[in-house]
């Protein structure tokens, strides 16, 4: 029977929840990295025991861990092992290294100034499809870095930053790339989203970006709600098999786009709100769409106080308020843009994780859920692997 | 040898239990401690400072004979304890209480 492995990121460390292909019996492990703030964990889907996480502090800043069991042991990679007398190799300790290639720049600040970039984090670690020695790192403030060693050394494809970046600005959480999606059919072709700058793609593997952000309507964030680059998009997310469609959740507005980018389409219809942080698609169903409503940019929390998963089978504009098992009164918590996931198996699973320490996870598709747990740390990040 | 006092998540992300001891020629300053620091243990590099410019981390801090070195330039001789190996140079985590 199939395993799930759902890795899981909080302010004050990582959790991995395991269980068998019913999803109803769950084993807890963790913390890992106790005390540390890890945004994101995510495992390759070639080598599945094969696992990057982004460990910061504020104190003593970005690490990279990488496991190759699954999660029970950890490594910085290149630099844990102490060098004895038999190593004479070049120094270590590089994985942790992440510098802007070339004039460092500025970007938009808060006030309208400009401000030099400055490297915060890594927010999001996206594995390659095909390698799983190569990964790309998604940073704040703003860069895509890459690596082809496992982690040992990072270079910036700082491609990206020649689009329009003196006019990105930091979002109120930073100014973080947070979603990185790979074309499963063009290994050249890369989405990335940034807050807030926007959507943009490359079709030549990270060398030149295009931003694309045609029909994103930003009226109160931007003086003019229709620019180029400004938006506050907060996760994209792509179905496999439709790797052209992407849906997005913007600060405002669920959109979609059916040729790559090129331009996109309001679908909030009927929702009780149209802000939010995550979007996902359901494994075997790519119209079927999930999103969590947030009362407002203001109020981070769900609208009268219950917290709902909605449910679009139409891709979007179309959408069903799922409740079953999950609060309906008092619920003020928030679930952050990379804080939900989807298995792979028949039903598929739909899981996230909340600021209030829960992470739910539903063994049919969404229609009914289960807190797995309930008491970890604010959740950061949710990752699920489907394991044979 | 001159002995380093880590803090606790410094001290597990490095695997040692309690001080480090180093062999460090002179002039025993913060800088040529650091430098023997992350040569012995390279998983350090850019926790106490940054990777390229060398400087302080913001949140870090130096303290050694009771003294506060954190602001001292970073080639500044240490005391005469710490280099005999009497006291240690402590790397603390700025405190952050609520």
């Amino acid at each position: 029977m199939s395993r799930i492995r759902v890795l899981v990121g909080t302010k004050k460390g990582a959790f991995i929840l395991t269980a068998d292909g019913r999803r109803q019996d769950w084993e807890v492990s963790g913390p890992h990295f106790a005390g540390w703030e890890m945004y994101h964990l995510k495992g390759s889907p070639v080598d599945p025991n094969r696992i990057y996480a982004s460990q910061t502090s504020g104190w003593f800043g970005q690490l990279i861990q990488r496991s190759d069991d699954g999660g029970k042991t950890w490594n910085t990679p290149g630099g844990e092992k102490p060098p004895g007398p038999e190593d004479f190799g070049p120094p270590k300790g590089e994985s942790n290294r992440f510098v802007y290639e070339g004039d460092v720049g500025t970007h938009k600040w808060y006030d309208g100034t400009q401000h030099p970039w400055e490297f915060k984090r890594i927010w999001h670690l996206e594995p390659s499809l095909t390698d799983p020695d190569t990964v790309y790192a998604g940073a704040e403030d703003a860069a895509l870095f890459k690596t082809v060693d496992g982690g040992k050394t990072w270079k910036e494809l700082s491609g990206l930053r020649k689009v329009k970046s003196h006019l990105w600005q930091p979002g109120a959480g930073g100014m973080g790339l947070h979603t990185i999606v790979l074309d499963p059919t063009n290994p050249n072709r890369i989405y990335i989203a940034i807050s807030a700058a926007g959507a943009f793609r490359t079709d030549d593997g990270g060398t030149t970006w295009l931003p694309i952000n045609r029909g994103l309507k930003s009226q109160y964030e931007l003086p003019d709600p229709d620019a180029d680059v400004g938006h506050c998009v907060h996760r994209i997310a792509m179905h496999p098999s439709r790797p052209g469609v992407l849906f997005m959740q913007k600060h405002w507005d669920i959109m979609r786009t059916d040729n790559a980018g090129e331009q996109w389409t309001e679908v909030s219809g009927n929702l009780p709100s149209d802000f939010g942080f995550p979007i996902d698609v359901h494994a075997h169903e790519p119209e079927t769409i999930y999103v969590v409503p947030i009362k407002s940019d203001s109020e981070h929390f769900p609208p009268d106080g219950k917290l709902r998963v909605y449910r679009s089978k139409t891709g979007g504009n179309e959408w069903e308020a799922l409740t079953k098992g999950l609060p309906q009164k008092d619920c003020y918590v928030n679930v952050l843009r990379d804080a939900m996931a989807v298995d792979s198996l028949e039903p598929c699973g739909i899981y996230f994780g909340t600021t209030g320490g829960q992470v739910y996870g539903s063994a049919d598709g969404g229609n009914s859920w289960n807190a797995i747990v309930r008491d970890l740390p604010a959740v950061l990040s949710v990752e699920v692997q489907t394991l044979p | 040898m001159i002995r380093v006092a880590l803090p606790y998540h410094l001290r597990t992300l490095a695997r040692v239990n309690e001080e480090v001891r180093l062999e460090v020629g002179e002039p025993v300053t913060v800088r040529s401690v650091l430098d023997a620091l992350e040569a012995a243990y390279p998983m350090l590099r850019g926790t106490i400072r940054d990777h390229g410019t060398l400087k302080r981390r913001a949140f870090i801090r130096f303290f050694a004979c009771k003294e506060d070195l954190s602001l001292d330039p970073p080639d500044t001789v240490l005391p005469e304890a710490v280099i005999r190996g009497n006291e240690p140079l402590v790397v603390v985590g700025a405190m952050a209480g609520g």
